[in-house]
Formats: structure tokens, sequence, C-alpha cells
């Protein structure tokens, strides 16, 4: 039994270093992802393009338009005579936003709380007009409501006590990167490793290598370690140049132990890998088998809690949620990377793990028949 | 009696959709022959050899693979038969050592068995030299020689091979006949399809296979001599539309034209082919010849759609 799994395990790992495009891909999509998804995915929005509407002609207006430009939240690209316009080129898409100051302009900034510490009349200074449809932009927007104008006014500044202070821990300087590099090594690995397996018998089966291999002593569970195994390897791979890499460029810290990094990577390669074959004997050409890839991989990165927090998911999605792999190791990889957790803080995901590619085993054991019909 | 029988089969039959692709096709393969199965493509041939193999179930019918039921013990069989697909089914992307290295590891052979197996069978089929070739890269005659040697690997009683010469040229056919008698002298039954007449011949025992039907069973020799037709070939002026004359009379099974000479089929219920021709072709001459398998194959399955 031994010597029939060693035989498929040697036979893969001799096709696969055949097959440069794939021994290429292993090493390129991780690197390629790391970098592209490091640098371009970012949580907080800068530099949103802007309009004016200024109806005043107070010498208060350049200056507040100078202190929203210095936030660095919006550039101000265009100006409009009217608040027709504005919103026209809003609908357009020209800008994302358009500050209106309106004709009255000076005498809101005197009566404004924040110059002459409270007063009956108070009214809003001016006004942001925002394309809502996208709640990162409108959030970022809505920061600037706040903005203190004492600066706009040269007047002292004025401090006021926050109700609550918030202390953050594992990533104080709010770096979107430092969570995505986990994560993504989660996306990553579903992707990879579903894919290669997902056409590992449905190839056999296109390429005529089946009817012979089907009539030898190979047991199907025997066929399948072997051809799990080989990609493990492949898979701890991936693991090593995610986290260096990203460690490298990004500098996202590695506070966890190796051991827990690795038996968590092992875990969910396998689960990843079985799913892989499950699809593969589902499908009936290597066509279908990638289209069952993408149906797995987008869940997978939507709902996994690698771009969305997991706990802001209704609840029906929370499940299916948990029935993914990549969720459990989103969990798992983030707190071992970044919060210097251990597999046994997180044994339920771990098990949970386990279970899956147990069962995902025998599923695709119990599918594969050694018969044509 | 079925102690020395390979394969046994009563009544295999198997469906597609509705169509009948094997149609109660009983078999009786003595041990240690070559059995052959002839006929069309899609006749069934590689469908009746899959059920024999037991990677197709039959619809219904009886199978028995040397003297066990094939159902239940497929497993056990399958260590004791060797197949060689109509398609090449080893792996392009693996050199021709590393093919046989899988197929041995597979059926359990160890490391000192392995290696002497395997330098046995590269010197036997020639492939010596070649080792580290990639299979893809072979040509018709060796990829069909490394087939040949995959299947055989692990000594079968019974070794299956589904039209093993439709991609080679006909020396490296003759080549190939000479081991299956080499492999047959060594015991080894070998069943195997082919459309071609002259490899037909070759073997001990035979099937015609026909839309699922078997058509005829025996020698070669025993199929020419009850064949219900005499062969006369005609030869002289204008053979083509002779021959549309011939095939409109009920006693003509078949005409068909070789070289300068129309072959015809003349049904055995007539006594004297010869002067019962005469009259149908006038001043042209005639011979009484030899029935060959065509002209075997050709009245069992009414080829030119004929039979009366």
């Amino acid at each position: 039994m031994l010597l029939r799994i060693w035989a498929v395990v040697v036979k893969e790992l001799r096709q696969l270093s055949r097959d440069r495009m794939t021994f290429g891909m292993i090493v390129m999509i991780p690197l390629v992802q790391l970098m592209l998804f490091g640098y371009a995915i970012n949580t907080d929005a800068r530099h949103l393009p802007a309009g004016l509407v200024n109806l005043s002609d107070s010498a208060y207006a350049p200056r507040i338009v100078a202190a929203m430009q210095a936030s660095q939240v919006v550039d101000f690209k265009f100006n409009y005579a009217s608040i027709n316009e504005a919103e026209a080129a809003i609908t357009k898409g020209e800008v994302k936003s358009v500050l209106y100051l309106p004709p009255d302009l000076a005498e809101r900034l005197v009566r404004h709380p924040s110059a002459s510490g409270g007063h009956y009349f108070a009214q809003p200074v001016g006004q942001w007009l925002v394309d809502g449809s996208d709640t990162v932009v409108a959030a970022t927007i809505k920061t600037l409501r706040q903005m203190p104008l004492y600066d706009v006014m040269n007047l002292p500044p004025t401090h006021t006590v926050p109700s609550f202070e918030v202390v953050q821990y594992f990533n104080p300087e709010q770096r979107s990167v430092v969570n995505i590099v986990p994560g993504l090594l989660g996306v990553i690995l579903t992707m990879t490793m579903v894919m290669f397996t997902s056409a590992a018998i449905v190839r056999e089966r296109e390429q005529g290598n089946m009817e012979f291999l089907i009539t030898t002593p190979v047991r199907p569970m025997e066929l399948m370690v072997g051809k799990i195994m080989p990609y493990v390897l492949v898979g701890l791979i991936q693991v090593t140049i995610v986290l260096g890499a990203g460690h490298l460029l990004f500098d996202v810290p590695f506070r966890g132990g190796i051991d827990s990094m690795a038996l968590a990577s092992l875990l969910f390669i396998c689960a990843s890998l079985t799913l892989g074959l499950v699809i593969s004997t589902i499908a009936k050409t290597q066509l279908q088998s990638m289209q069952l890839t993408i149906f797995i991989l987008l869940p997978s990165i939507l709902l996994s809690g690698f771009m969305f927090p997991y706990e802001a998911m209704p609840v029906a999605a929370q499940w299916i949620a948990e029935a993914l792999p990549a969720t459990h190791f989103m969990r798992m990889s983030r707190a071992i990377v970044l919060r210097d957790a251990e597999v046994m803080d997180l044994s339920l995901d771990a098990l949970w793990l386990l279970g899956f590619t147990a069962i995902g085993l025998l599923v695709a054991s119990l599918r594969f028949s050694k018969r044509l019909d | 009696m079925s102690a020395c029988l390979a394969i046994e089969t009563h009544g295999m039959s198997r469906e597609f959709a509705g169509v009948m692709a094997v149609d109660q096709v009983d078999l009786a393969i003595a041990t240690g022959s070559i059995y052959g199965f002839l006929g069309p493509n899609g006749c069934g041939k590689s469908t009746s050899i899959r059920m024999l193999t037991g990677l197709l179930t039959p619809s219904a019918g009886e199978i028995k693979v040397l003297g066990d039921n094939l159902f239940g013990a497929e497993e056990r069989i399958r260590r004791r038969i060797g197949y060689m697909t109509q398609k090449f089914s080893l792996y392009d992307n693996l050199s021709v050592l590393e093919n046989l290295e899988f197929v041995a590891r597979i059926y359990g052979l160890k490391r000192s068995e392995r290696r002497s197996r395997l330098a046995e069978l590269l010197s036997l089929y020639e492939l010596a030299g070649r080792e580290k070739q990639l299979a893809g890269s072979m040509s018709g005659g060796q990829k069909q020689r490394l087939a040949l040697a995959a299947a055989t690997l692990h000594r079968p009683e019974l070794l299956f091979l589904d039209e093993p010469t439709s991609a080679v040229d006909p020396e490296n056919r003759r080549e190939f006949w000479e081991r299956l008698f080499d492999l047959c002298d060594q015991g080894t039954t070998i069943l195997v399809s082919t459309h071609y007449m002259d490899e037909a011949e070759r073997c001990h025992g035979l099937a015609i296979l026909e839309r699922g039907i078997k058509r005829a069973d025996g020698s070669p020799q025993q199929l020419m001599d009850a064949m219900n037709a005499q062969v006369v070939e005609v030869a002289g002026e204008d053979l083509r539309s002779l021959k549309q004359t011939l095939v409109k009379l009920p006693e003509v099974l078949s005409a068909a034209q070789i070289g300068s000479r129309l072959r015809v089929l003349v049904a055995r219920k007539i006594a004297d082919p010869l002067a019962w021709l005469k009259l149908q072709v006038g001043e042209r001459d005639l011979f009484l010849v030899q029935p060959s398998l065509e002209d075997v194959f050709v009245t069992c399955t009414g080829g030119d759609r004929h039979v009366a």
C-alpha cells in the first residue's frame, strides 16, 4: 500500500518538474499577488478627487479650502459655479465629493461653536456633497465633518477632551497591509491548492491515462493520498514565500511561533487539497473543474474575513463562511502572525480543518469509482 | 470444462441510452489462445473488452474471467490480467523508464525485482537506449511497444489488447504479432480486437461483431469453410456495370471489384455457381476461388447491405 502511494507521489513529482509553467506559477503567483495586493489594497482612502462651489467672497473661503487640502483626504480639482453643476459632475463621476461654501460663510463662521464657544443660532459652516455609493469614500469624507476651524480664524486652539480613549493593539499605525498579508496567505493557498488538485483526476481522465490506471491494483484512497502529498510541499513553499516577502517588503511582523504557523498551514493546505480532489471527482472536464474552483475561490475571498470583518456579516453568511476552510485559516494565520497565538488557542479551527480533510478524502475516494460507467 | 476457459460469458449485454452496444454475446475463449474480435468501428469491440476487464458494468449477462465470476472479484482478477488500451494511456510527460517504474511500483514489485524485470522488458521490446526519452515524443510503434511492456509487466495470465496496431505501420504490425505469439507460447491468453482482416486471420479463434451482435465465432478456417457462399471471380470488360446488374440478383450476396477482377459471392444454395454465373456474365472468364476472411466478414455482416 505504501509502495503504491509512493509510486503516485514519485509520478506526480516527476510530472510537476516537467511542467515548467506550473512550476513557475508556484513561486510567481504568491509573489505577484503579494506585491499587487500589498501595495494596492488600502482601506484608508486618500486624495479623493473633489470639487468646489464657492459662493462666498469672504477671505476665510480659501483658508478653509487650504486646510481641507492639507488633510490629504481630498484633492480639489474643479471649481463649479452652482450646486446644479456640481451635482452633474458627481453624477458623471468627475469628482467623488464637492465642498459647498454658502454666500453667508463669514457670518456662519462667527456664530460657529468652534469660533465663538457656542452660539444659539449655530449652523454648519458649509456642506459636503458626497457620492455615497462607495461606503469607504463616504466614511472618509465624514471624518472631515468635525474639522476644527480655529486655525482658519487665527484663534488659539481649544482642546476638547474625548469621551473615550482608544488603544490599538497589534497594528498601532493602522497599516492595512499588516492585516492583509496573513489573510492573503489564505487566498493564495486556496487558489493554488484547490486549482492544482481540482484538475488532478479530470486530467488523467481527459488524457486517457485513467483507463489504464483503473485496471491496475491501485486503490482510490492510495491514488488520492499520493496525488495530494507533493502539493503539501508546494503549499509550504508558498507559505514561506508569502510570509518571508511580507516581512521583508511590507515589514509585517511575525510574532507567533514558526511551529504553530507550520501546523496551521499544513492543516489548511491538506483541507484545500482535498477540497480540490472532491471537485476533481465531480467535474467531467478540466474547464468544469476550473469553474468549480472559481466558485469556491470567490466566497473564500469575500466571506472568509479577508476583505470584510467576519463579525459584520449576517448570520447566514457566517454559516457559509464557517464551511470554507479559508475562514478558519484566516482566523488562525492572523492570530498566529499578528497576535502570537498558538495552535492550541485555536483548537476549534484546527480540529475543523482536520475533520474537513478526513471527510474530504473519504468523499473523494468514495466518489472515485474504478469504473468507466 | 470451464477450467480451461480463460473467458466465459453468457448473454453479456450493455446498453447506452437505449442503444444496445453489446447484445447477448456468448463467449468461450480457451486458455492459451489468441482470440480476436473482428468488426467495424462502433460494433461493440471496446465495450466488450471494457466489460471483460471490469471497467464497465454489463446491463445483463454473466461474465467469468480466469474461472472466477468477475462481479465482486474485479480487484483480485485485475492482478492477473493486463490491458492495453486503444488510446496510448501511459504518461506523455514521463520517460520510458519512469513510466515503467510507475507501473512496476503500482504492481508492488520490490526494488531488485523491479530492476531486473524492467531491464528484461526494455531489451525484449527494443526500448533499451531510450530509457530517458519522453513517451510523448516517441513514434507510434515505440509507444505501442512501451504500452505492451507496461501491460505485461506483471506477467498477466490474460492480456486484453484493444486495437493495438491501429497507429503503426505494417512492418511494426508483423513484429508486434510475433511478440504476441511469443507471449502466447509462454501461456498467456490474449484477446485482441481489430478491424484488419490480416490480423484477424492470425488469431486462433475469432468472433465477428456487428452492431453489438456476434455474427460468427470459430477459427478463421472454420469460418471460411462454414461460409454460406461460394466465391467466383469474373475477369473481363465493363465490370462496373456488371456489378450493378449482379448485386440486384438475390442469389448474389456481394460483388466487389478487386483489381481487374470482380469478386462475386454466390449463395451456397446454387449447386454449380460457375454454370449459374456464366448465364449472367456472358463472354467474361470465370474462376472459382478460395474464400478469404474478408468474404466471411462480408457475408456475416452484409457488408454492402445486400443480404438476401
